[in-house]
């Protein structure tokens, strides 16, 4: 009550004084800034920070001879991410390379739509307000519950395999479930929201008078949106194929449900299952690891070529 | 703690309002941002009752000022008193003070009568409503009441926010940029009006502005700034005839101003040389008399007269050429070239003369007692219009 | 004829996703209604003894209480953290400033197996025992962000002038805050905290490596979806969609009164 009523003296920069307009922004120092930020900065620091340290060490543990199992002795054993490279850089490359292509096709599912919405039926403001409730309405129903859909509709008994069989787009004996592609079908579908609404959200603030000019200058609507809808709503993409590429990069609930056990394991349920089946702690911590670092690198490089400070 | 902090407006301002508001003054006054100084050693006296303008470009240091005030910023170094009293440091909900700010701040969420009545109930007065409504009244707007502040216009908006600012009865009553958002016939409407409430309540007025024009217009007293300092103070009246600095003088009106070196001293008046010309200036009206000096003349002091019209050569005379004219209704802007001086504009009433013509030659002419002199060490383009205004 | 096809391309492909993105969920709701008996995989029949009973099949309204408890706890704690962190972050300056901005991003930057993992490592290490408590801790922690970054856009188009119109009029800061600033965010952190509940409610990657014993609803059809799926799960997955439904649609229409209302400059 005292700190508060006592309150951080305002010393918003000059630019901020002198401004015209009144919606610069007035930033303060203080005490009251630092209380504010302080708690959840705090959890963040030990339920975040903390466990990637933790993550790391547990990655260089050993195992003593002779302990039970799931005990481990702290140690500096590097020699885990050898181990476990060695065993499994193919589920690494597997997992990067079904987000990857997951990405792709996000991308080019997603930005039609969002195109859709934002720029086609701009001004109608009850159909796009429609369609955007229904881009969002995935994430009302269970992820896995829908996942679990799809695997009972591309079922051998599903609705869709018999017609694709009956007309020959499938062998006799093909199966859509089962298969990388369902795996990358499941992860395109789980993922498209979050490639489809910052596209959404970039498109919206688009001066459509662009487009127009475009258009009088080029007159073919395919090179409008190749040399002025698409460099300007390239943030929107940045940001969708980010939050597309990353979260399907580890994610295992699709290739399990979806795949089979033998050539769609992606580096999430090996994860998992060095956890909770084979009690590895080291090897899983180490993978994760690894994973995290993988992101990082191809995040931030990623990021360098197509550079764009709008992320978040 | 905060109720003893929050009693003491509502009893100053009882105090005071009944006076007619109460001195400002501010004692040298320095506010410092990192890389640069706002307000530089700023001692101003503002009576009670007063309508007072701070008038300069924007970058000048009178919004700062006025948020020192306001108490929405704290000096470097320097003090602030009201009625007497030092307030330099306490916040800006324990000033009697108040502020119409530049795009009204009217909370979005709140009628606007809840707008009107925030001040008083937070000071627990009693009546708030009705003070309130009976603000709302000296506004014209008592019918609006029940509506939201984004239901209204422009120039509605602003009057509530003067409403939800003049019924607490400040010691002094701020106003930053009131008029800006609005378009050009409606501000002058509200400066009537604006001015008129201001007699009726009897409140000490700060009013700022970047518009020569509606400082002129509204204020008993200007006070024109510049780079964190008082150029110069004054009624409009004096500060546009006699402007004694370069800035001053081109910022408040159009000036033309030629430089020159005193050559002569006539006892009341000095003789200025200028690239061959002879000029002369009331000593009264010049501030320097000897060394280089900058002689202005308004465009709508000069007189036009056609060569063969011309009188004797020893009055204020220059011979130029029309370079551009251009016409504005009530006058004609003239761009004439006098050789060895430059270009001077000239506006001349329409009184349905033969207008002159762009290569026509012409011969400027002015009363002595129009002309001022200001030292010759200056800029003689500070404030003019394009370069530092607004 | 090359314009009329363009024309036309671009409603007939984002027509065809917007099914592609629906399908399963009709799926869901139309299984929602099956006479299933064990294993919920084809049609049986239309009945309603599902939605009349959705805790018929054992354990799933267990899991439902659980995920329900875990999603109110994490989202009272990331909204309140969250939203000090967005208002502290756009109004005071610090000079670490960049890294404060990197630790609300970074968790939405790595992927939840990471995030479930190094929380779990971290749980190993100091020993705690995995339950309800470590769910609610790792849901807040993911929510955190999410709130953050939310609220934060709301305090940025906050006109911080309205404040200072408070002070002018006598407001203390904390009157200042709680008459102006919070009932101005409150849209905001409302939107945070129903974001803040799906994301919990939903998880089960972090979940999975945290929970323990406990079975949230997630984990439950997850678990279930080797033996089968009861059509209970469906019912459930439908109710929610249609409450979520209801608040997004209620909000929508309350925002568009409400913007009608503030539209002010």
């Amino acid at each position: 009550m005292n700190v508060l009523a006592a309150p951080a003296k305002p010393a918003g920069g000059p630019g901020a004084a002198e401004k015209a307009g009144g919606k610069t922004l007035q930033r303060r120092r203080g005490r009251t800034g630092y209380l504010l930020i302080l708690p959840g900065f705090i959890f963040m620091l030990l339920f975040f920070v903390l466990p990637v340290f933790s993550l790391l060490a547990t990655s260089l543990y050993t195992k003593p001879p002779g302990a039970d199992i799931g005990q481990f002795a702290p140690a500096l054993e590097f020699g885990n991410y050898a181990v476990v490279l060695g065993s499994y850089w193919p589920e690494l490359l597997r997992s990067f390379a079904f987000a990857l292509v997951a990405t792709a096709a996000a991308l080019l599912i997603g930005y039609p739509m969002a195109y859709l919405v934002a720029v086609r039926l701009r001004g109608r403001k009850l159909l796009q307000g429609i369609l955007l409730v229904l881009i969002i309405a995935p994430f009302f129903t269970s992820f896995i519950l829908r996942t679990q859909a799809w695997k009972q509709i591309l079922a051998d008994e599903g609705p869709v395999v018999p017609v694709l069989r009956a007309l020959s787009l499938l062998p006799a004996d093909g199966r859509l479930t089962a298969t990388a592609f369902a795996v990358v079908c499941g992860l395109t579908y789980n993922f498209l929201p979050f490639m489809t609404l910052p596209i959404y959200a970039n498109l919206e603030r688009l001066d459509t008078r662009l487009i127009e000019a475009g258009s009088d200058l080029y007159a073919s609507g395919f090179t409008t949106f190749r040399t002025v809808t698409l460099p300007l709503s390239m943030p929107g993409v940045i940001a969708g194929t980010l939050l597309t590429f990353i979260p399907a990069s580890g994610d295992y609930v699709n290739a399990a449900l979806l795949g089979n056990n033998r050539d769609t394991t992606m580096i999430g349920q090996v994860i998992d299952s060095r956890f909770f089946r084979v009690v590895d702690y080291p090897g899983a911590a180490a993978l994760s690891f690894i994973l995290m670092l993988a992101i990082l690198v191809l995040v931030t490089a990623y990021v360098r070529r197509f550079g764009t400070k709008e992320l978040i | 703690m905060v109720q003893d902090q929050l009693t003491t407006p509502p009893g100053e301002a009882a105090a005071t309002g009944s006076t007619g508001g109460a001195d400002l003054s501010l004692v040298s006054v320095t506010k410092r941002f990192t890389d640069f100084t706002a307000v530089d050693g700023l001692d101003l006296t503002i009576p009670a009752g007063s309508f007072f303008a701070l008038l300069g470009p924007s970058g000048c240091g009178k919004t700062t000022t006025l948020r020192m005030v306001a108490g929405l910023e704290q000096p470097t170094s320097g003090k602030i008193t009201i009625g007497g009293r030092d307030i330099t440091g306490t916040s800006a909900h324990e000033r009697p003070v108040n502020t119409v700010f530049q795009n009204y701040a009217l909370f979005p969420h709140m009628s606007v009568l809840d707008n009107v009545a925030f001040g008083l109930k937070r000071r627990r007065v009693r009546g708030a409503e009705e003070q309130a409504k009976a603000a709302l009244e000296l506004v014209e707007l008592g019918h609006l009441a029940a509506r939201r502040p984004g239901q209204l216009s422009g120039g509605q908006q602003q009057r509530v926010a003067l409403a939800r600012a003049v019924v607490n009865r400040p010691a002094v009553l701020l106003l930053d940029e009131p008029l800006g958002a609005l378009d050009m016939k409606l501000r002058r409407q509200m400066q009537v009006e604006l001015k008129k409430i201001q007699t009726e309540v009897g409140l000490t007025f700060v009013h700022v502005t970047h518009d020569q024009e509606e400082a002129m217009t509204m204020a008993d007293t200007v006070a024109v700034m510049n780079g964190g300092k008082v150029e110069q103070m004054g009624a409009p009246r004096d500060l546009y005839e006699l402007p004694r600095t370069a800035f001053v003088a081109n910022f408040l009106g159009k000036s033309n101003l030629i430089a020159g070196t005193v050559a002569e001293d006539r006892g009341d008046a000095v003789v200025v040389d200028a690239g061959g010309h002879r000029l002369a200036v009331r000593k009264d009206r010049a501030a320097v008399h000897q060394g280089p000096v900058l002689v202005g003349i308004r465009p709508e002091k000069l007189t036009m007269l056609w060569p063969a019209d011309a009188p004797a050569p020893e009055a204020n005379l220059l011979h130029g050429r029309v370079l551009d004219t251009s016409f504005t209704g009530v006058s004609t802007e003239y761009l004439v070239q006098v050789p060895g001086v430059g270009t001077l504009g000239v506006f001349c009433q329409n009184h349905g003369q033969q207008p002159a013509r762009p290569g026509d030659d012409v011969v400027l002419a002015w009363d002595t007692g129009h002309a001022f002199g200001l030292g010759g060490d200056q800029d003689s383009t500070a404030g003019a219009a394009g370069e530092d205004g607004p | 004829m090359r314009k009329t096809i363009g024309r036309w391309l671009v409603p007939v492909f984002g027509g065809l996703a917007f099914i592609f993105l629906l399908v399963p969920i009709g799926y869901v709701f139309a299984f929602s209604f099956n006479d299933a008996g064990r294993t919920n995989l084809s049609w049986r029949g239309f009945t309603l003894e599902n939605w009349l009973n959705p805790c018929g099949a054992p354990a799933v309204c267990e899991a439902l209480g659980n995920s329900l408890q875990i999603g109110a706890a994490a989202t009272v704690m990331a909204t309140i953290l969250g939203t000090a962190i967005a208002i502290g972050l756009v109004r005071y300056r610090f000079r670490f400033n960049a890294t404060a901005n990197m630790l609300i991003f970074l968790p939405l930057a790595t992927p939840e197996v990471v995030l479930g993992a190094s929380l779990l490592a971290q749980f190993l290490n100091i020993g705690a025992e995995l339950g309800m408590g470590t769910i609610i801790i790792a849901h807040t922690m993911f929510c955190i962000s999410f709130v953050v970054v939310t609220v934060k856009a709301r305090v940025a188009s906050l006109d911080p002038k309205l404040e200072e119109a408070a002070a002018d009029l006598y407001a203390s800061p904390l009157q200042a805050f709680w008459r102006v600033t919070f009932p101005l965010l409150l849209p905001g952190i409302v939107a945070a905290a129903l974001l803040a509940f799906a994301m919990s409610f939903d998880d089960f990657i972090i979940t999975n490596f945290n929970s323990g014993n406990v079975d949230t609803f997630p984990k439950f059809i997850y678990v279930a979806a080797t033996r089968g799926i009861p059509a209970q799960a469906n019912v459930i997955g439908s109710a929610m969609f249609l409450i979520a439904l209801a608040i997004v649609i209620g909000g929508q229409v309350l925002s568009h009164r409400r913007s009608k209302l503030l539209a002010a400059r």
